[in-house]
């Protein structure tokens, strides 16, 4: 089998962030909240990426950063994943009233902006790292539930689902055993998707001052924190924007070769 | 009556009862939550009378069903109620920021419409070749990073290192209109960027759907030259799908405000809603959630009814 450069590329930046994320004690020079020099110093030796807005090491704050960042966008994916596939595949196994009652209720979540629900959601809860993951990844199964059943509504008419049916097999092992196996490449694809949205969507929620809360570093807030130094020409804001284009651009690649290797799905994915 | 028309008023009753369903949903995601409300408002170290006075003042001491429909009931008559933080009229306080956020959507998709369409038709063109890998790329960076971070790297290079354009978005009703433009700049450039990403790659899938049809197929053969194909044969029949994605991506812009108005202090909606959602100010994020989801409701429904009106194959449901 042969791997693009593309793809090999994006596998490389995914396994880096993902390891660095892991591993973020070991490799971060300082603590995360420990204040080591002066206000946004510049990059230098004892500093690699300077310090932030009240004198921590902004490099150990990006490593920790991205290790919270990832841990959150990891933990919601794997939800709204779970979620919306079973969901999903009981909605196209079962069809008639099920369905509709399902698709309806998502087509009703959908119809509302995620960030303008989670605005509102949180305006009445408390932020915890917990909350965020929940929230987040039941709103996007939405979307995993959409794409999920639109794969399962065409394996449910193959002759193999019929047979099973006709052996008097129950609905567990008609969703587990017959559709999933046959529905997993698009929906590892998408999984790529989700991923990225969620680092963007729990990045954005911090930097509103809704979604991470200080001292916790994470991406989103660690612009927040800095965004004055912008004015004096003080790039420490702009980081984690860097390295979520990268992360995001990697993942992008990935799955883009694993559409591409995969399924005849193409385009339109926006 | 006409069958489109029918179907056109059909779509206009989904809109209503989903924007209704939707008021549900946002009262209820507000009130039906496990928890104290009035606790959570105050803080654990609130006193008893506090709680008290804070639950009457929300009137939580009444059954969810009749608190939502008297929110419903002067919603219906104008009145969006009033605001627990400084208690001014909530309508009041939204008429003038409405109108800013429309001010700075609307500029957005004056420049992304045209340009993404555009940019759309050129990367079919040269499909495969470099103009067209140069903007997948582009389109690529810009969709991975979020509005805000796009907001400060623009705020970096273009206003801060080159000193055009202003750094933050702050106007007012004494500005003229070019004055107001030049503050607007650079927020319009970040929701320009993000929403002719999606556009783009949106545009140049929907065009290249329509260009493996077997009609163009025949063109090519008969030897019509390949921008004339684009133009008589592929464009007609992909103005459907373009509107559609034209209209999915104003309803997007319309969210993506939010947080760019936060970036550049914008007076606008989204920083008010924002703002409100920290302070917990449940009524201010009620009728701002519900604003939003109408317009992003109503921008997917004349998605839908175009889309009817453009191609006569949706008009007859199998």
């Amino acid at each position: 089998m042969r791997i693009p450069v593309a793809a090999l590329i994006g596998l490389f930046f995914t396994t880096l962030f993902f390891l660095a994320a892991v591993f973020a004690p070991l490799i971060a020079p300082y603590g995360m909240a420990e204040i080591v020099g002066d206000v946004w110093e510049p990059p230098s030796d004892q500093f690699l990426l300077g310090t932030d807005s009240i004198g921590r090491d902004l490099l150990s704050r990006m490593i920790y950063g991205g290790q919270t960042t990832i841990f959150i966008a990891t933990a919601a994916t794997a939800l709204s994943f779970i979620t919306g596939s079973v969901l999903g595949f009981f909605a196209a196994v079962s069809g008639g009233w099920v369905d509709q009652l399902i698709s309806r209720f998502v087509d009703l979540i959908m119809s509302i902006p995620s960030l303008i629900f989670a605005l509102v959601v949180l305006s009445v809860m408390p932020t915890t790292i917990t909350i965020l993951i929940v929230l987040m990844g039941l709103l996007d199964s939405t979307r995993v539930y959409r794409l999920a059943r639109a794969v399962a509504v065409d394996i449910t008419v193959m002759d193999y689902v019929e047979a099973a049916r006709l052996r008097g097999e129950k609905i567990g092992w008609i969703i587990f055993r017959e559709t999933l196996p046959n529905a997993l490449s698009p929906l590892v694809a998408e999984m790529g998707l989700r991923f990225i949205f969620a680092v963007l969507f729990v990045s954005t929620l911090s930097f509103l001052g809704l979604g991470v809360q200080p001292p916790q570093a994470d991406w989103g807030g660690i612009v927040k924190e800095n965004k004055e130094g912008i004015n004096y020409g003080i790039a420490a804001a702009l980081y984690p924007a860097y390295a979520i284009a990268v992360l995001c651009i990697s993942i992008n690649l990935v799955a883009d070769w694993v559409l591409n290797r995969t399924t005849s799905l193409k385009g339109g994915r926006g | 009556m006409h069958p489109i028309l029918t179907l056109v008023a059909q779509r206009l009753a989904l809109g209503v009862l989903l924007l209704f369903a939707a008021s549900i949903l946002i009262f209820a995601g507000t009130s039906i939550l496990p928890g104290d409300v009035a606790q959570q408002i105050l803080g654990q170290a609130a006193t008893p009378e506090a709680l008290e006075n804070m639950r009457r003042e929300l009137g939580l001491n009444e059954p969810p069903l009749t608190r939502y429909l008297s929110w419903l009931g002067g919603i219906l008559q104008g009145d969006l109620g009033t605001a627990l933080t400084n208690g001014l009229d909530i309508a009041e306080s939204l008429g003038a920021r409405l109108s800013n956020t429309l001010f700075l959507a609307f500029w957005a998709a004056v420049i992304s419409v045209p340009l993404a369409i555009f940019l759309g038709l050129l990367a079919v063109r040269y499909k495969d070749r470099w103009p067209d890998k140069l903007i997948s790329g582009v389109t690529l960076t810009t969709i991975s990073i979020p509005e805000f971070m796009i907001g400060y790297v623009l705020v970096y290079w273009v206003s801060i290192q080159f000193g055009w354009f202003s750094s933050v978005a702050i106007i007012n009703d004494s500005m003229t209109i070019w004055q107001k433009l030049n503050a607007i700049a650079i927020p319009v450039m970040v929701l320009t960027l993000v929403v002719l990403a999606h556009m783009m790659r949106m545009t140049r899938a929907a065009i290249l759907n329509v260009m493996q049809s077997a009609y163009i197929e025949t063109a090519e053969l008969k030897g019509m030259p390949m921008l004339k194909i684009i133009r008589k044969h592929a464009f007609p029949n992909a103005i459907a799908p373009i509107v559609n994605v034209v209209m999915i991506n104003l309803a997007y812009l319309v969210v993506g405000v939010v947080v760019v108005e936060v970036v550049f202090a914008y007076p606008g909606m989204g920083q008010y809603l924002v703002d409100h959602v920290a302070k917990r100010d449940i009524p201010v994020v009620q009728a701002c959630g519900l604003i939003f989801a109408a317009v992003y409701i109503g921008l997917n429904l004349v998605a839908d009814i175009v889309s009817i009106l453009a191609n006569p194959r949706l008009r007859h449901p199998k």
